[in-house]
């Protein structure tokens, strides 16, 4: 299983997109919305909580797409799914391998942004929890997404459109969380709603998945 | 006689050819009597004026647009068990009826908003969470339409309707979390006290069995639909073949 993880993160790496790939679209994002709104600090402090998540989410689904696309056109993916490890902790494997390349990335990243949104220093440390709990969950419904497209042609295109509804509850409690720290209102509810919910999907989704996977290479 | 009997694709064709015409004729009374009564026979409200017989309209397809949802859910539910081609054709179906209906509550739920609360939209909870059921749905039949092989497109539609269902109801209660909103309580009940006049519950409980009956005669049409869109092709798959 480890083999598998540090595969994945090798080959993320030396298809030359890596951390770098998801991490560059969340930047330019950040930077591109003051550039869209105008630089009102006040504003930009308000809406900095969605701003956050929205690129968090949307780099997400960005390296999402080829997760399986690879395997699956050199027959490495049929080999997994005979190996002697069950299909489900394959998915979980890859998906923790995609959020170490992305939300990982992100969260750890995400309090050098809240500086540039001019949050107070206390909150910072709830930007960089909020992410690094929710993205978790981001990735495997990515993950749940590119397995049920994955023998499609238009898959690429198809995600988004299947899977954006369900980043929904994810994307309100933990931008909820933030705004919450920064209005000083109460943090805790919203934040373990979103840990609720990253852990209802990483104890669940798995076996959807495997069961669009093995359809799909049936 | 079992119920699962129907679900050989023949005895269903012969079935629902009986009832088709029957349950058609049932709807356009039920719907015409509704209506009727309910946009002519009615009195006036005291506060909305004419604009409240919109609720004719406006709650029996936001009924009908929530529980398509779950007519396509355990249809799901019983391809993924027992793998039954009807009801994967049922779910598949239902899906643009569900989109439709959904539409129509946004529409005249907009229309009477504009007049009572002075604005087409507002992110109040319950019309924020329709919005978010319409890309529900419109996730769910992208999907049929995307997948080619028909057997492969009803599981993996089964699973993203089982998932997606989880993932609505979630998004439900996360949106009531997100935003207080303008709308009424519940304003029919089982089990409470009913906050509406018998003047306005009758015609709207006829509207409600109308469009309950109106979704039935479609989704039994367009099933009816499938099975024969598929048997053409299985046909001209052979003919290809010879």
């Amino acid at each position: 299983m480890i083999s598998i993880l540090k595969r994945d993160i090798l080959l993320s790496f030396r298809s030359g997109t890596g951390f770098s790939l998801s991490l560059s679209f969340f930047l330019l994002m950040i930077i591109f919305t003051p550039l869209a709104i105008g630089p009102d600090h006040l504003m930009l402090k308000k809406i900095a909580p969605g701003v956050l998540w929205l690129s968090a989410l949307l780099s997400c689904l960005l390296s999402i797409e080829h997760i399986f696309q690879n395997d699956f056109e050199d027959g490495s993916l049929e080999a997994l799914l005979i190996a002697p490890i069950p299909l489900e902790s394959t998915i979980l494997i890859k998906t923790l391998a995609h959020w170490i390349t992305s939300g990982l990335i992100i969260a750890i990243i995400s309090p050098c942004i809240g500086i540039l949104y001019n949050f107070e220093f206390k909150n910072l440390l709830w930007i960089f929890l909020s992410l690094l709990i929710g993205t978790p969950g981001l990735s495997m419904i990515g993950v749940f997404g590119a397995s049920i497209t994955i023998g499609l042609k238009k898959g690429g295109l198809l995600l988004p459109v299947l899977i954006m509804p369900f980043y929904i509850p994810t994307l309100i409690f933990g931008s909820q969380t933030i705004t919450n720290s920064e209005n000083g209102a109460e943090v805790a509810s919203p934040f373990i709603l979103m840990t609720g919910i990253t852990a209802l999907v990483l104890a669940l989704m798995p076996f959807a998945a495997a069961k669009a996977i093995k359809t799909s290479l049936k | 006689m079992s119920f699962w009997k129907f679900s050989n694709p023949k005895k269903f064709m012969t079935l629902s050819e009986k009832i088709l015409p029957i349950i058609s004729v049932l709807t356009l009374l039920t719907l015409f009597t509704g209506l009727y009564w309910g946009f002519f026979l009615t009195p006036e409200d005291y506060q909305q004026g004419n604009s409240v017989k919109i609720i004719f309209l406006h709650v029996p397809s936001a009924l009908i647009a929530i529980n398509t949802w779950f007519v396509m859910l355990v249809s799901s539910l019983i391809w993924l068990v027992r793998r039954h081609h009807i009801s994967a054709l049922i779910a598949k179906a239902a899906a643009p009826i569900g989109i439709s209906m959904t539409i129509i509550a946004i529409l005249t739920g907009m229309i009477w908003g504009q007049q009572m609360w002075g604005t087409y939209w507002v992110w109040d909870p319950r019309l924020t969470s329709f919005f978010i059921l319409l890309l529900f749905y419109i996730g769910y039949q992208t999907l049929w339409t995307a997948v080619e092989r028909p057997d492969s497109a009803a599981e993996l539609t089964s699973i993203l309707c089982v998932v997606g269902t989880v993932f609505a109801v979630l998004s439900r209660y996360a949106v009531n979390f997100w935003s207080q909103g303008l709308h009424q309580g519940a304003s029919l009940s089982l089990d409470k006290e009913e906050h509406i006049h018998d003047a306005f519950s009758n015609p709207l409980y006829v509207c409600m069995a109308g469009f309950i009956l109106l979704f039935l005669t479609l989704v039994i049409l367009r099933t009816r639909t499938e099975i024969y869109k598929r048997r053409i092709s299985v046909i001209l798959d052979k003919k290809g073949r010879e």
